[in-house]
């Protein structure tokens, strides 16, 4: 009989070279087989991907904060506080989305009981005046403990019926803050009217100003920002911590993290609480600015804005959904202006072009194309009447970019439905055609697209900003579903 | 008892609407276990395709054309129209996804539910559409009908109750006698045992959409009939439409007719008998109690679910 020699005892110096328990060295080495850039932007980039996180927040959070000092322009502070507003939003929707990978339709509600409940402690409605300090915790607990009772459902269902009982949620939610104005013979919730004279945020004996000398203060700017900052740390770890480990195995895979021994449950549930306290958190800053709350800044167009940001950004990636939130708060205001959203439309057009064609002589021949086209069709609808081409907003454009969009004077009931239906056609038919067929329906494609955008989508911003919305969720589910910044998914099969 | 009359009729009429809704709900759970969020809105585009064909053909005025022959046309033009979206929307939306994790096409049928909504907004702007604007409610078929107690039942509520009973009967031989039909509930049953038996899945789902959208067209017709449409009504008749389907038992066919009925009439009895103002409050919550307690709906059946 051989004894098995005795291994040696390990040597508390050394330090593992090897990667951590539970990773794949394959996985592991990932950095090192990645192929890397020479010269100087290759360190450059390395040294970025090398910069802690709290770098980024840091540099992040100072960006936004210096905003007010740069310009004191009051609707650029404005924006800047929406978009705030909207990252925090996102942010706690990762947790339940890209976390926790529940589909929860229901979650503005959650923001819209913080901000009601906010309202209610904070106004002439119940004659209560609760301190800022608390009635901020008073909030979050009860967020989280409308979550919890939401998420109950989500141990028992899953996917599309968990959709849908949030949903109705949501739509429960609407329906008493809607009607909450005659609960046996009380008003609450001040129905469709809302609550107005909600209290600012007030600190130690100081109130808030919303407004100084008729421009948005930046006092809410910066309680906002730094309410991201918190939040946005505090999320990191918990991200890093067991739970939110736990959380990305139930999102991958519930039956193998089940089987792994995790409570699935209790996950599902934290997860629910989480995104609704940070939900709950958002909407007192909310209410508290705005000074009212109304039951339609709860609806549904604002989760699906919301469910944008997140998958644009990455779902489960922090940066991802900050990203994400910033790009659509912006565009959303972007598109609200129709000077700014033409030049937006331009300017994504020709970098859409080009990213699809490269640095080839495709994309001078497509351009050419376009222009000839375009000039051509302008004379065209010229020379048949003199109104198709003399259109108001004309006038509005560059001389040259005048004689190449056709915008008439006025327009046809039915030429607007038309030419948009045409043109959702050809962009459907772009994706099923190949080779030059594609080419060559590329240009009337985008010349319609132009005219399209110049006549019907610019008349009604209302409406365009939530196709655009719709559309880039169709549009990223299928062509990048993880976002621009999202990690992939390894698929195991 | 007059009250409890009316509130019958009405409860039938909107639950065979809801039924219609419903049924296309469950086919295409069946096939391809996607809540097809943009059902609602196809429905309400189907309202518009008969306010379209209405407008065409010039109204009840028209010499030409006899009101029944209109109505035909209408729902016919709606339920053409709205399979073609249908098939539409499996297409570009829904087939690149067939493989993607379960949340990708549901949230891809979110975009398509909103983009369809706030389309029809952009063309057509945000005010209710009217058929009654064509004089139909002026013609035999509104005035005329015969009465129970003092509740005058005027035909057209009896022909559109018919005739949504009639597309489900249709339906039901459809499925339960034809060869498609086999092939749909083979599909539903294990899509990949059934694409080994040699059954092509992609023109069984193609035809699910076809006869689901075309349900809904011929739904949203005789909804606008009675109520004006818009724009935005889609979105929460889809969803009572689904929660039909789930009373009934998702993936059933007589399951979301009994569904859509039962919706129906508790929606009537709830705002005629108890309140108006918390009738949908409490049409949710009984839906969420459903869900929760009976989630397979009244004729569904617990599937096993094997690992």
């Amino acid at each position: 009989m051989s004894e098995p020699p005795a291994l040696p005892p390990p040597d508390p110096s050394q330090t593992p070279t090897g990667p951590a328990i539970g990773q794949d060295e394959w996985v592991a080495r990932h950095g090192e087989r990645r192929s890397r850039r020479a010269g100087l932007i290759g360190d450059a980039e390395d040294r970025l991907r090398r910069a802690p996180w709290w770098a980024w927040l840091v540099l992040f959070v100072a960006a936004f904060a210096l905003l007010p000092v740069v310009s004191g322009d009051g609707y650029i502070r404005r924006v800047a506080f929406d978009t705030t507003i909207y990252m925090l939003l996102a942010l706690g929707l990762n947790v339940v989305v890209g976390w926790g990978g529940l589909l929860d339709l229901g979650y503005v509600a959650f923001y819209g009981i913080g901000a009601y409940t906010y309202a209610l402690l904070n106004s002439h409605q119940l004659g209560v005046h609760l301190p800022t300090l608390v009635t901020i915790p008073i909030v979050v607990v009860a967020g989280a403990v409308a979550g919890f009772l939401v998420g109950l459902p989500s141990r028992r269902l899953i996917g599309d019926y968990l959709a849908i009982v949030t949903l109705f949620f949501l739509q429960i939610f609407l329906t008493v803050a809607t009607n909450g104005d005659q609960i046996a013979g009380r008003n609450i919730t001040g129905g469709a009217n809302g609550i107005l004279n909600v209290d600012p945020l007030h600190l130690l004996g100081h109130s808030l100003v919303v407004e100084h000398q008729g421009v948005f203060a930046v006092g809410y700017l910066y309680i906002s920002i730094a309410l991201f900052a918190v939040v946005y740390t505090a999320l990191h770890f918990v991200n890093h911590s067991r739970t939110g480990r736990a959380w990305r195995s139930l999102r991958e895979d519930p039956l193998a993290a089940e089987a792994m021994g995790m409570p699935v449950n209790l996950l599902k549930l934290m997860a629910f609480s989480f995104g609704a306290a940070i939900a709950a958190l958002t909407g007192t800053v909310f209410a508290s600015l705005n000074a009212s709350v109304f039951p339609l800044s709860f609806s549904f167009p604002l989760v699906i804005t919301v469910y944008t940001m997140v998958i644009l950004g990455g779902q489960g990636n922090l940066a991802g959904v900050t990203v994400g939130a910033v790009v659509i708060s912006v565009l959303l205001e972007l598109l609200r202006d129709a000077g700014d959203a033409r030049i937006l439309f331009y300017l994504v057009g020709l970098l859409v072009l080009a990213y699809a064609f490269g640095r080839s002589r495709k994309l001078v021949a497509m351009l050419a194309a376009l222009i000839v086209f375009g000039f051509a069709a302008h004379a065209a609808a010229d020379l048949i009447h003199h109104n198709w081409v003399n259109g108001p907003a004309a006038n509005g454009l560059d001389s040259v970019l005048s004689h190449w969009v056709i915008i008439p004077t006025s327009l046809n009931t039915w030429i607007g439905p038309v030419s948009y239906i045409t043109l959702i056609c050809l962009v459907l038919a772009l994706t099923l055609v190949h080779g030059w067929t594609r080419d060559i329906l590329l240009v009337p494609t985008v010349y319609l697209g132009t005219f399209v955008w110049e006549n019907v989508l610019l008349a009604q911003p209302d409406a365009t900003r939530y196709i655009v919305l719709g559309v880039m969720l169709i549009g990223l589910m299928i062509v990048r579903p993880n976002g621009l910044l999202g990690e992939r998914r390894m698929e195991i099969i | 008892m007059d009250t409890f009359t009316q509130l019958t009729l009405d409860g039938l009429t909107q639950g065979s609407t809801y039924a219609l809704i419903a049924l296309g709900y469950t086919l295409v759970y069946g096939v391809l276990k996607l809540l097809n969020f943009a059902h609602g809105d196809v429905f309400m585009v189907g309202s518009f395709f008969g306010f379209g064909v209405l407008k065409v053909l010039g109204g009840a005025g028209n010499p030409m054309v006899p009101v029944w022959l209109l109505l035909t046309l209408m729902v016919l033009g709606a339920m053409v129209g709205c399979a073609v979206l249908g098939v539409a929307i499996e297409r570009f939306a829904y087939r690149p996804l067939r493989n993607a994790p379960r949340i990708a096409p549901l949230i891809s049928a979110l975009g398509v539910s909103f983009f369809l909504a706030n389309s029809m907004q952009l063309m057509f702007g945000a005010q209710p559409f009217d058929y009654g604007i064509f004089g139909l409610d002026g013609g035999s078929l509104y005035l005329d009908g015969f009465d129970i107690g003092n509740v005058h039942i005027p035909l057209i509520r009896i022909i559109t109750i018919l005739s949504a009973f009639v597309l489900m009967i249709l339906l039901w031989i459809l499925v339960k006698r034809t060869r498609t039909g086999k092939a749909m509930r083979a599909t539903s049953f294990d899509r990949e045992a059934a694409a080994m038996m040699g059954i092509d899945i992609d023109r069984v789902i193609v035809f699910t959409f076809v006869v689901g959208s075309a349900l809904a067209g011929a739904a949203g017709v005789m909804f606008a009939l009675r109520v004006p449409t818009a724009a935005s009504i889609g979105f929460v008749i889809g969803l009572k439409g689904f929660t039909a389907a789930v009373i009934g038992g998702i993936g059933s066919i007589p399951g979301a007719m009994a569904g859509g009925l039962i919706l129906g009439f508790a929606e009537a009895y709830t705002a005629g008998y108890w309140t108006t103002r918390w009738s949908d409050l409490v049409i949710f919550s009984v839906l969420i109690g459903f869900m929760l307690f009976r989630p397979t709906g009244l004729l569904g059946t617990a599937g096993i679910k094997k690992v």
